[in-house]
């Protein structure tokens, strides 16, 4: 189902969709907020993701719905730059990225889960990371078949780990389903997006920008490189903190996983693919550093909001 | 095989990266069958899932920690 307006871009647009009317640069009002803006931009690359059953599936490659994506991908780049630098130091990526998470100060949602959230603040974070855990790791899968034999071949072995090296029931985005049910949510894919905050859209439409644009694949994979390797040990606090409120046991089985799963994808993307990739193609360090950064911004972002809403930061 | 693809890989400060399928035992002489396409064995000797690092060498080095 298409996810409710929030603006009247995404009101226009949502009622052409459904209606499967075409859209002009006269019909589709400018957005009137950041919230307006990414509820389309969400929608318009879910498009290439699973679609909307009351959306034609030939819209994808609608010339009309590309180049409005394209005119709110700008605007959205631009606030990306106002709100990331990139870096300057010297030294291998990896390195660098290390030292960025090193001097990251944002607060930390699961520390707050580990010792304080209550149930009910566990199931909104639940509910709002449902958006990306339900098609975790898709994005990254658009950059494969733009890279070379080395980061291209240790991209792979991560994205098979991510997609449970064959087994359905291994998936990571199934294990978050069943942690979900477990929980007495929806697992339904993009359930949830209604109640997202913009923070969560620009986190989730950040990726899809770096996966489905090949000028961004460097950006796509620094941006993996600091999720991965800031999984780990939030991913065992978030463990902790469902046994500690009695979640049932497939909730935190997803959060265990990721303690070791990212523990090695973290290693796999700063050195196999980061450093490789930049060694290979010099000129992609700045579009990783800038992905990096990116993902730590918007994951701070998220982090401030709703810990200053639970007046726990 | 070439020489620049090696299957261990020592990461500064962190664990050793396996490529590929192995068997490794711990100290106790337990053998852990690798499941992953790469897998990390912890180096710093604290981890929870041993022989597999869990990342808290990072606790170690003191950086950031959540
Ligand atoms: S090397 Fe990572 S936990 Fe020991």
């Amino acid at each position: 189902m298409l996810p409710a307006a929030r603006g009247r871009l995404s009101e226009e647009l949502f009622a052409a969709l459904a209606a499967n009317d075409a859209v002009s640069e006269r019909s589709i009002p400018r957005p009137d907020s950041p919230d307006d803006e990414q509820i389309a931009l969400w929608a318009l690359y879910e498009l290439h993701y699973r679609g909307f059953d009351e959306v034609d599936a030939d819209r994808e490659w609608d010339p009309d719905l590309l180049r409005l994506r394209r005119d709110l991908e700008r605007s959205f780049e631009e606030r990306l730059r106002t709100w990331v630098s990139i870096p300057e130091a010297a030294g291998p990526v990896s390195e660098v990225i290390e030292k960025l998470i090193a001097v990251d100060d944002a607060p930390s949602i699961a520390r707050f889960v580990q010792r304080r959230a209550t149930g009910d603040q566990v199931r909104t974070v639940l509910q709002h990371r449902s958006i990306y855990h339900l098609k975790e790791s898709d994005p990254v899968s658009w950059i494969v078949p733009r890279l070379e034999a080395g980061p291209k071949a240790a991209l792979a072995g991560l994205q098979f780990d991510e997609y449970g090296s064959g087994q359905p029931s291994r998936l990571h985005h199934r294990l978050f389903a069943d942690g979900l049910r477990a929980a007495e949510l929806d697992d339904t894919y993009g359930r949830y997006i209604d109640e997202a905050p913009v923070e969560i859209l620009e986190l989730n439409n950040a990726m899809s920008l770096f996966g489905l644009h090949r000028r961004w694949r460097g950006a796509g994979l620094g941006h993996l490189a600091v999720f991965e390797a800031t999984s780990s040990l939030p991913s065992r606090q978030m463990a902790q903190g469902l046994r500690r409120l009695g979640f049932p046991e497939p909730v935190a089985h997803y959060y265990d996983e990721h303690v070791e799963a990212d523990a090695v994808h973290e290693q796999l993307a700063l050195r196999l693919i980061c450093d490789v990739l930049v060694e290979e193609e010099p000129d992609q360090r700045d579009s990783v550093l800038f992905g990096a950064a990116t993902c730590l911004e918007l994951e701070a972002r998220y982090a401030r909001k709703i810990l200053r809403q639970w007046d726990a930061a | 095989m070439s020489v620049d693809e090696p299957d261990v890989i020592m990461c500064p400060d962190g664990p050793m990266l396996l490529r590929g399928h192995h068997r490794v035992a711990d100290e106790s002489g337990e053998v852990f069958e690798t499941e992953r396409p790469f897998s990390a064995v912890c180096r710093c000797g604290k981890s929870a899932t041993r022989p597999w690092c869990d990342g808290s060498h990072k606790l170690l080095r003191r950086t950031k920690t959540t």
